[in-house]
């Protein structure tokens, strides 16, 4: 079954929940990593690696770096998941 | 030439065996209390050491979830213990960030994250290894999180000289005043390694003590039957400002930093020199660079960390350098309640220290239920000693694993 929008969106929300401390409510497609979310460099990394985990799916470094928002981690793993 | 630019403390904070901040801490010192306890961790159980001196307050009772997730425990002890040291100096937030500056030493570092993450890599693989892991292992850690939170840009230091460390870092943070690098010096100590691997390795060493069956009881310096220190976890921070800078902010003063002396053996890596010549010349160079009469000193927190060996050439030591003055110095081997930091030890103590000159108090030495005869120094044994009244100066020793001495001297402040 292919993953939806919003069961991606709220994976990624309980995995910001944990590793950064964010309030799940301020959490939405629009937000950005690092200025709204306190998601660094090092804790974006941690991020990457529990939603591989969770939906598995593979997310390139170089995909990594393109991901500024919420929405564009979502958006690539609704397409590249199964 | 210049006048030397003196630098006082005007800022306290710890978090310790004994309480989760300073006013806590220092209660439980003068009351006498004990801060070492079984471990409940499992790993604990059969150990050959199955005991230690815990902080009394977990950080997690004091710090946001995400704060504990990416800080080591040492790293949780400095930032919690400087949040309340720059608070008690009235947060002085106003200060030119390049003229801040901090020092914090640890003897090991975040030891706990490498060992977790060595276990996260052989069960889960390396993928799954946490990328906090370098910035929380390393030494420089809990310096340079305290920097970060308060924005310092004089500087960021971190010595490490085993339980040396801390009094190494107040020495050196005296003197990026005195040199004139900084007006304010966040400087402290922290250690957290209450793990099976490094108790073991202690206890590979016969340096811990082996009191399974009477924890408290345990850390007993002086004592005829003093069989190993017992490690303790916590930090000490300290706020050394420049005297002037103080005064015109208005700012409380503890007490004065007047000197240190710093020597190493040359004699062995781990066992104390039993002549104690470095010792002697540590102190000796103390006492030329704080430039005060010997009549003044009247209280030492001794290194004293419970073991056979050290006690003794420490007190030998100590009256080889001081002579007839020796008789008025009440010595205090506060081990004996908090357990040994490494390198939070050199902070702590001298944050007793500080208060000590502050309230003309001397805490007490516990568990020593019959003096070494081999001691001749005048201990402060199981209740407070009342400090002369006027000005008065105090010692306090650490020395470290690989023959590190470091002597730092503190003075009551009369204004």
């Amino acid at each position: 079954m292919a993953l939806t929008q919003d069961a991606v969106l709220a994976g990624i929300k309980e995995i910001v929940v944990e590793v950064a401390g964010i309030d799940a409510n301020l959490i939405a497609m629009d937000k950005k990593f690092s200025d709204d979310l306190d998601v660094d460099s090092l804790s974006m990394v941690e991020v990457v690696v529990a939603a591989e985990e969770k939906f598995g799916v593979k997310i390139p470094d170089e995909e990594v770096t393109k991901m500024a928002t919420v929405g564009d981690a979502v958006n690539f793993i609704v397409a590249n998941g199964k | 030439m210049t006048q030397r630019r003196r630098v006082v403390v005007t800022g306290l904070g710890a978090t310790t065996p004994l309480g989760g901040d300073v006013p806590t801490t220092w209660a439980n010192l003068l009351a006498g209390k004990s801060g070492v306890r079984k471990l409940e961790d499992e790993w604990a159980q059969d150990a050959a050491v199955t005991f230690a001196a815990r902080v009394a307050v977990e950080p997690s009772e004091v710090m946001e979830r995400v704060e504990i997730r990416r800080l080591d425990r040492s790293e949780q002890f400095a930032v919690i213990a400087a949040r309340e040291a720059w608070k008690d100096a009235g947060s002085p937030d106003d200060i030119d960030k390049e003229r801040l500056g901090v020092v914090i030493a640890s003897g090991i570092g975040g030891v706990i994250t490498l060992l977790d993450q060595y276990d996260v890599l052989k069960t889960k693989g390396a993928r799954m290894v946490s990328p906090h892991t370098v910035p929380m292992l390393m030494p420089n850690g809990p310096a340079a999180n305290v920097g970060l939170e308060l924005k310092a840009k004089a500087g960021v230091h971190t010595p490490v000289s085993a339980c040396a460390s801390g009094a190494e870092a107040a020495g050196y943070a005296l003197e990026m005043i005195r040199n004139n690098r900084a007006d304010i010096v966040v400087t402290g100590g922290v250690e957290a390694a209450i793990h099976l691997l490094p108790m073991s390795g202690f206890a590979s060493m016969k340096a811990l003590s082996t009191r399974n069956d009477d924890p408290a009881k345990a850390s007993r310096p002086y004592d005829k039957d003093r069989d190993g220190f017992v490690l303790g976890e916590g930090g000490g921070v300290l706020v050394f400002e420049e005297l002037e800078h103080a005064k015109a902010r208005g700012a409380k003063i503890y007490a004065e930093v007047m000197g240190q002396g710093l020597t190493s053996d040359g004699y062995h890596i781990a066992a104390p020199d039993p002549d104690g010549a470095g010792v002697t010349r540590a102190v000796k160079f103390a006492l030329q660079d704080a430039g005060i009469p010997l009549s003044e000193i009247v209280h030492l927190n001794a290194h004293a960390t419970s073991t056979p060996a050290g006690d003794v050439a420490e007190a030998n030591a100590l009256a080889n350098a001081l002579g007839s003055d020796i008789s008025h110095v009440a010595v205090s081997a506060t081990k004996s309640m908090t357990g040994h930091l490494l390198g939070g030890a050199g902070a702590i103590e001298s944050i007793f220290c500080v208060l000590a000159m502050y309230h003309h108090k001397a805490p007490p030495t516990i568990n020593i239920e019959n003096l070494d005869e081999a001691v001749t120094v005048d201990v402060v044994r199981d209740v407070p000693r009342d400090l002369p009244a006027g000005s008065i100066a105090c010692l306090n020793d650490s020395f470290g694993f690989g023959g590190h001495n470091v002597v730092l001297v503190f003075r009551s402040y009369e204004g």
